[in-house]
């Protein structure tokens, strides 16, 4: 087992590599009443072209299995696994994104019976054609849930906007049409595709004793038999670099408008430093831009153009990347006017200085502390980065490191008129 | 052990609490203040503290105090506005980061202490008036974050059903306030309602975090002064409709229909059975163990969420789910027949026992954060009871059957609203 300091943050992390593949960390924290366990795969609504091993032909599944997948796993032959943990006082739950697919568990006691039921659950599928059925009208229901929610009709019809072909234009839980086409056969081959253990990661933190954990999920992996998994083959469309639709208007049952704008990432090849530092970057460009303390922000909000809705974001995983600035207003179009051109400025020389720069980095590293208080963000960004060769310990030195050129060097490459998109909503007429 | 210790001080015109631990790499302070909810109030309470919060005496622009806080490593400033039982609470609070884990260690939080005290009592005032401008555009944002509930359907219709079910009550006005009544909200007679909600209102500062208590209350002493007060306080109310279950259906363009019920428990936090009905909420819906998961969503796969709620110092429980239109008598019945079941003692053993151990861990995992520290310690507050949370894992822990099924005979059906999607044609 591997031990990583990290002195100022006064933290100590747990490491190894099953020989099974697995990766195992651990975090103690001290102190703490609560521990919190993930078990994540690298997989998720994305992968939905692949070449299953040992077979020649490549499949593509329907829409939302990912995420149909993720929910079948918690029935089991005799009952639902809620009912095990809650019997042992812990409260279970799982989601899918664009690329994982999480299954956790928090508890305060019987931690170790928790953990092992949480790997023994994820580690043995049962499907059946009766139970798939039976889950179509959940998450049906959950769909309709979405298809109500005006943010999320937002935030997906600016993705769509930006992409041709990649499917993380597509809602993770796919359609009710595209879902009632799933069978148990294809769940299972996902499965047996995804769910190996050197596809997997193991994050557990709380106060915990971290050899003893250690020791335990060696033993319960010691017992299982997997053949060695060859290299997953995911298979994607080429995607431009422009975006797909500069423009789409939503009409909904709604009062105050919506409105995002969206830039499309053009290297979305990154990985390791290279794409922490880049993620770094434009985090900290959206902040010097659009945080508070900018001048934007109360001009935009002394206008009336936005409220304390507004917000802004950068993602990027490998294969696709995005930030999206907006919020509720009650003039879409201005707002995205006035949006762009903000954006678009801000590559130009002396918009952002200096000082914004060492101010936004004190900032954010005050917020990274914050964030470390939660257990629940060190083992789910933790996953995260990893994934993508970053390690969430990192952030701080890399924010320190990073200089006015970096910031423009990042925002030339982000920034081009022909990667942007609007997407609104508007109450219907 | 005491799983949660506090140290509570009494200071000019608040008290103080102090929680010292060393789990976390930052301080929190939170100032609350408290008064009776009122239709004449409500609006103006919504709207001071986003005033307060926009700019100040030193900082005359959002810009200037938001740059401030960049500095301070990016401490946080947020408040909000809650509704427990009949009062309503204006919360300030603070984050920021502990020196000891950061290269340059300035006196954070004493700088931080500092800049809650000049939000609290160094306002952007001209005269005896509040800046105009900073007024009216918080109206403005008031008036849309009001508007907001409209558009997000389960907020809405659980807004709604307070409404329906609470008509006579104070408890029936959104915590934000009253669109109708923000335009008669003037810079003027918000700083008249300022000065008086700082000479009368309950007021309570915690502070959670690795911290010198000396220290701090030296701060507290130094910046925070107010004048002793008799806080008001309302007696308990117990309101309940005498005749039948009010049914209450609308309709709109939706394609989910959301169902929420609403009961009257006839317990409040601190009873001593209080904690007979928080395992009584825990067995039917509070959990996906519980009888509303299971049976609405596993066994008749009707919803994606079915689960109730406790609103502890008013004394209801919530039902939420959202359903297809044409499955609303089934669900209702499904509803009704687990309440049904509770009432008739019909629980296993294994179902108490598990639904006992989840609220322990919930409780405990609620003490991990800062926030869920304050927001345990704070019920005593409201309730002028003085319950540790040792005490309630302890009650909660010995409640017997016969006991629940005690309170469950208190539990009556009051209100069922329905978010209905258009018939389509």
């Amino acid at each position: 087992m591997e031990k990583i300091t990290f002195d100022q943050l006064q933290e100590e992390l747990f490491y190894e590599k099953l020989e099974n593949g697995l990766d195992v960390y651990i975090l103690p924290k001290a102190g703490f009443n609560k521990t919190y366990a993930t078990f994540t795969t690298k997989y998720g609504s994305i992968d939905d072209h692949f070449l299953p091993p040992g077979k020649e032909e490549s499949v593509k599944v329907p829409d939302g299995i990912a995420h149909f997948l993720e929910h079948k796993l918690f029935e089991k032959e005799d009952g639902d696994v809620f009912q095990q943990f809650s019997k042992q006082g812990a409260s279970a739950n799982a989601f899918t994104s664009f690329t994982r697919t999480a299954y956790l568990f928090s508890s305060t006691s019987n931690v170790e019976k928790n953990l092992e039921t949480l790997i023994d659950f994820v580690q043995e599928p049962y499907f059946t054609e009766k139970t798939v059925e039976k889950e179509k009208g959940i998450i049906g229901q959950e769909i309709t849930m979405y298809d109500d929610n005006p943010d999320w009709r937002l935030y997906f019809g600016l993705i769509q906007n930006m992409y041709k072909n990649h499917p993380v234009k597509i809602d993770i839980a796919g359609t009710i049409d595209s879902i009632s086409h799933i069978t148990k056969d294809m769940l299972y081959e996902c499965y047996h595709t995804f769910y190996h253990p050197s596809n997997m990661l193991l994050f557990i933190v709380g106060p915990i004793e971290p050899n003893q954990i250690m020791n335990l999920v060696k033993d319960n992996q010691g017992k299982k038999e997997y053949s060695e998994l060859p290299e997953i083959k995911r298979l994607f469309e080429e995607e431009p670099t422009v975006v797909a639709e500069e423009k789409q208007v939503l009409q909904m049952n709604v009062q105050t408008s919506k409105c995002l704008v969206g830039i499309k990432a053009k290297n979305v090849n990154q990985s390791g430093e290279e794409m922490l530092k880049m993620e770094l970057c434009i985090n900290v460009m959206l902040d010097i831009l659009f945080g508070k303390s900018s001048d934007h922000y109360s001009l935009l909000y002394n206008e009336g153009l936005i409220d304390d809705s507004f917000s802004y974001d950068y993602t990027q995983e490998a294969g696709f990347g995005f930030a999206m600035v907006g919020g509720d207003t009650d003039d879409p179009d201005r707002l995205a006017d006035s949006l762009k051109s903000i954006l678009l400025k801000g590559k130009e020389n002396g918009v952002i200085t200096n000082e914004s720069l060492e101010r936004t980095k004190k900032k954010k590293i005050g917020a990274f502390l914050r964030a470390i208080n939660s257990p629940e963000y060190i083992a789910n960004q933790f996953t995260r980065y990893a994934f993508n060769e970053m390690n969430l310990f990192d952030v701080v030195p890399t924010l320190e490191g990073i200089t006015l050129e970096d910031i423009e060097v990042a925002a030339n490459e982000l920034l081009s008129e022909d990667r942007f998109t609007v997407c609104q909503v508007v109450p219907k007429r | 052990m005491d799983l949660l210790t506090e140290s509570v001080k009494s200071m000019n015109g608040y008290k103080l609490h102090i929680v010292n631990t060393d789990k976390y790499k930052t301080n929190t302070i939170v100032w609350k203040m408290k008064a009776p909810l009122n239709k004449e109030s409500v609006t103006f309470r919504a709207l001071l503290p986003y005033v307060l919060q926009s700019n100040s005496e030193s900082y005359p622009t959002t810009g200037k105090l938001r740059t401030y806080l960049d500095e301070l490593y990016g401490a946080t400033l947020f408040v909000d506005l809650a509704k427990k039982g009949e009062y309503h609470i204006i919360s300030f609070s603070m984050e920021v980061a502990n020196e000891k884990f950061l290269a340059d260690s300035s006196a954070l939080l004493k700088k931080a202490f500092q800049f809650l005290a000049e939000i609290l009592t160094k306002p952007n005032v001209q005269g005896e008036s509040f800046e105009k401008e900073t007024v009216e555009k918080e109206k403005r944002t008031l008036k849309q974050r009001i508007q907001s509930v409209f558009d997000d359907k389960m907020r809405y219709s659980n807004f709604r059903l307070i409404q329906e079910m609470c008509e006579e009550e104070p408890y029936s006005l959104h915590v934000h306030g009253d669109k109708d009544s923000v335009d008669q909200i003037t810079a003027e007679n918000l700083y008249q309602y300022y000065k008086n909600a700082l000479s009368q209102d309950e007021l309570d500062l915690y502070v959670i975090g690795d911290v010198d208590e000396k220290e701090v209350e030296s701060f507290a002493h130094e910046l925070l002064q107010f004048e002793d007060r008799k806080p008001q306080s309302i007696s308990y109310l117990n309101y309940s409709r005498k005749n039948n279950v009010h049914e209450v259906k609308e309709e709109q363009d939706v394609k989910q229909g959301k169902l929420n019920i609403g009961y009257r428990t006839n317990v409040v936090y601190g009873d001593e059975d209080y904690y007979a009905l928080q395992v009584f909420n825990g067995i039917f819906g509070g959990f996906s163990h519980s009888k509303l998961f299971i049976n609405v969503r596993e066994k008749a796969s009707l919803a994606y969420y079915a689960s109730s709620r406790l609103e502890s110092h008013k004394g209801l429980m919530m039902v939420m789910s959202g359903i297809e239109n044409k499955n609303y008598d089934q669900a209702i019945s499904i509803i009704n027949a687990q309440m049904e079941a509770m009432k008739n003692g019909d629980f296993t053993d294994d179902e108490l026992v598990q639904t006992k151990a989840v609220i322990k861990n919930q409780l405990l995992e609620t003490i991990d954060t800062a926030r869920g520290i304050v927001e345990i310690l704070y019920h005593n507050v409201v309730s002028k009871k003085d319950v540790t949370i040792n005490d309630w894992m302890e009650k909660m822990d010995s409640t017997s059957k016969d006991e629940i099924v005690a309170v469950a005979s208190k539990v009556t059906l009051d209100t069922i609203y329905f978010l209905t999607g258009k018939e389509e044609k």
